[in-house]
């Protein structure tokens, strides 16, 4: 049984520059965030042996590229949370005794489109018989299908959706790399583009170039490392579906809950343990949906919770201190940003630092609903 | 008719009874031979137990309006503002489709409203299953 702490993050970099990339095609932001990491490690491609990232024929297009010959390898890609994933299967592995040092990379040339991940239509898969043929067009028109239903369910408002936006622009608002920092109001918000109703461009994610990269290795060997060692305290995972119109409850996923509690069980801690959450925000709904799924809140208590200010600045439980997918970047799989922040909360050394925080929670989602993984982390070894 | 461009489906050997009803003007189901429970997209056995004991049938075309947005963005093959719907049928199942001879507007796109299939047809392999308001509702 791997232990609770047994498996530390000794290496966690984004790749230079994220936003707009227009100089490095999608395979060089995989490698340039890899290089961070390993530099601030003080290791080189040959001391990595094992390799993770997103997709079919990946693997190997990543290790050759960075000149490692791995004996494990990784290429689950169930969309933007695939990284929680690999971390899970990384530790399990490390544990196992089939890699030592395992390096999970992202890289996504989102907004520029350099070598870019196509997204074909199938229309012999089943999205493309009983989905596309009815408009859907990306993301914006597919993720936010649930929410008139949840809305009506739980008597969640426009405005209590529109302030998921503001809130997390607050943090933005403190870190410099966010791409969007101005505050934003309610009125801002429900002023802005329509995209699909009743989401507007600011409910909407950013789409923007960017890489990360982290390493994991046995905590017993963090202390070879110059770098603050991150233990992973628990994890979990599950899928449903990749038809959003076929999720079993449209007011609460099924693999945030499986996903979610899996990996707090797994940690030993309690919810109140917790010092700083992040939850994939792709749209405005998701912090919702995660609050009330993972049992931060109970069911429908998510719009309270958040118009009360416990994930604002200063809150009991901040929430996307980075500025989230809303705000800070969102390459298209942005899964990986939110477990650096979460890596930066623990080391001490976000540019929106929760002070003393000790716990991080980091919640991901993929393909509109159809996958979650969860990373329990902290800084001090059970 | 509807307007070119849209994308459209190509049958497989597990789905392709469906789009043969389609054509028809009958929407099929499928019942699981363990529990009596319908349930879509199509598939030779049953979500619910496993077995490949199922039944396909026809269903009443009866549905509610379950959730939707609407879409502001121009796609090839349809005009915005378009509504993109998920509706739950009267057997349980619920389908994504377009409500047609309605206003596409949050005003008249009422949740949980009586919806009613219309069978609209791509072209003469392919009828889509779409739902209008169920009149004197």
């Amino acid at each position: 049984m791997l232990g609770r702490g047994e498996i530390a993050i000794v290496g966690a970099a984004e790749s230079t520059q994220i936003g707009a990339v227009p100089g490095m095609s999608q395979i060089m932001l995989h490698a340039d965030a890899a290089l961070n990491a390993m530099a601030e490690t003080g290791l080189k491609p040959s001391d990595i042996d094992g390799v993770a990232c997103v997709g079919p024929m990946m693997p190997q297009q990543i290790a050759h590229y960075l000149g490692i010959t791995p004996k494990w390898v990784d290429g689950t890609g169930v969309g933007g949370c695939s990284f929680m994933l690999h971390v899970r299967h990384a530790a399990a592995a490390i544990h196992a005794g089939y890699a030592n040092t395992i390096l999970i990379t992202h890289g996504e040339s989102g907004k520029s489109r350099i070598n870019a991940t196509p997204r074909p239509a199938e229309p012999e898969s089943l999205n493309g018989q009983f989905e596309i043929p009815y408009g859907p067009f990306g993301p914006p028109t597919l993720f936010p299908i649930p929410v008139l239903r949840y809305m009506k369910t739980l008597g969640v408002t426009h405005e209590d959706l529109a302030r998921v936006s503001v809130v997390t622009r607050e943090w933005a608002s403190k870190n410099p790399r966010a791409m969007f920092r101005d505050l934003i109001t309610i009125d801002d918000v429900l002023n802005s583009r329509m995209i699909a109703y009743p989401f507007r461009i600011l409910q909407c994610c950013l789409v923007t170039d960017g890489g990360g990269a982290l390493i994991l290795t046995k905590s017993d060997r963090a202390k070879d490392f110059p770098t603050k060692p991150v233990y992973i305290l628990g994890t979990g995972e599950s899928v449903e579906t990749n038809m959003v119109s076929q999720m079993a409850d449209f007011t609460s996923s099924s693999a945030f809950r499986v996903a979610g509690p899996t990996a707090i069980k797994a940690a030993g801690i309690a919810h109140k343990d917790v010092d700083h959450l992040m939850i994939y925000d792709a749209f405005a709904h998701l912090p919702m949906y995660g609050l009330e799924d993972l049992g931060f809140v109970k069911r429908g208590e998510a719009k309270d919770f958040i118009k009360e200010g416990h994930t604002r600045p200063g809150g009991k439980l901040p929430l996307n201190t980075n500025g989230g997918g809303l705000s800070y970047t969102h390459t298209g799989m942005y899964g990986m940003f939110a477990l650096q922040e979460s890596v930066r909360q623990m080391r001490g050394t976000a540019p929106a630092q929760v002070p003393g925080a000790k716990i991080s929670v980091c919640h991901g989602v993929g393909g509109m609903f159809s996958a979650s993984g969860t990373v329990v982390f902290s800084n001090q070894r059970p | 008719m509807l307007e070119p461009g849209r994308p459209k489906p190509k049958p497989t050997p597990e789905t392709k009874h469906f789009w043969d009803g389609a054509k028809q003007g009958k929407l099929l189901l499928q019942r699981c031979g363990d529990t009596g429970k319908a349930y879509f997209p199509p598939r030779p056995f049953s979500p619910y137990t496993g077995t490949r004991n199922v039944s396909v049938f026809e269903a009443s075309g009866r549905a509610t309006l379950h959730s939707y947005v609407i879409h502001h963005r121009p796609v090839p093959g349809f005009t915005p503002p378009y509504a993109i719907a998920v509706v739950e049928l009267e057997e349980g199942p619920r389908l994504m489709t377009n409500i047609i001879d309605c206003p596409q507007t949050p005003e008249a796109l009422v949740l949980d409203m009586q919806l009613e299939v219309a069978f609209t047809p791509m072209d003469d392999d392919i009828s889509l299953p779409l739902f209008r308001p169920t009149k004197g509702a």
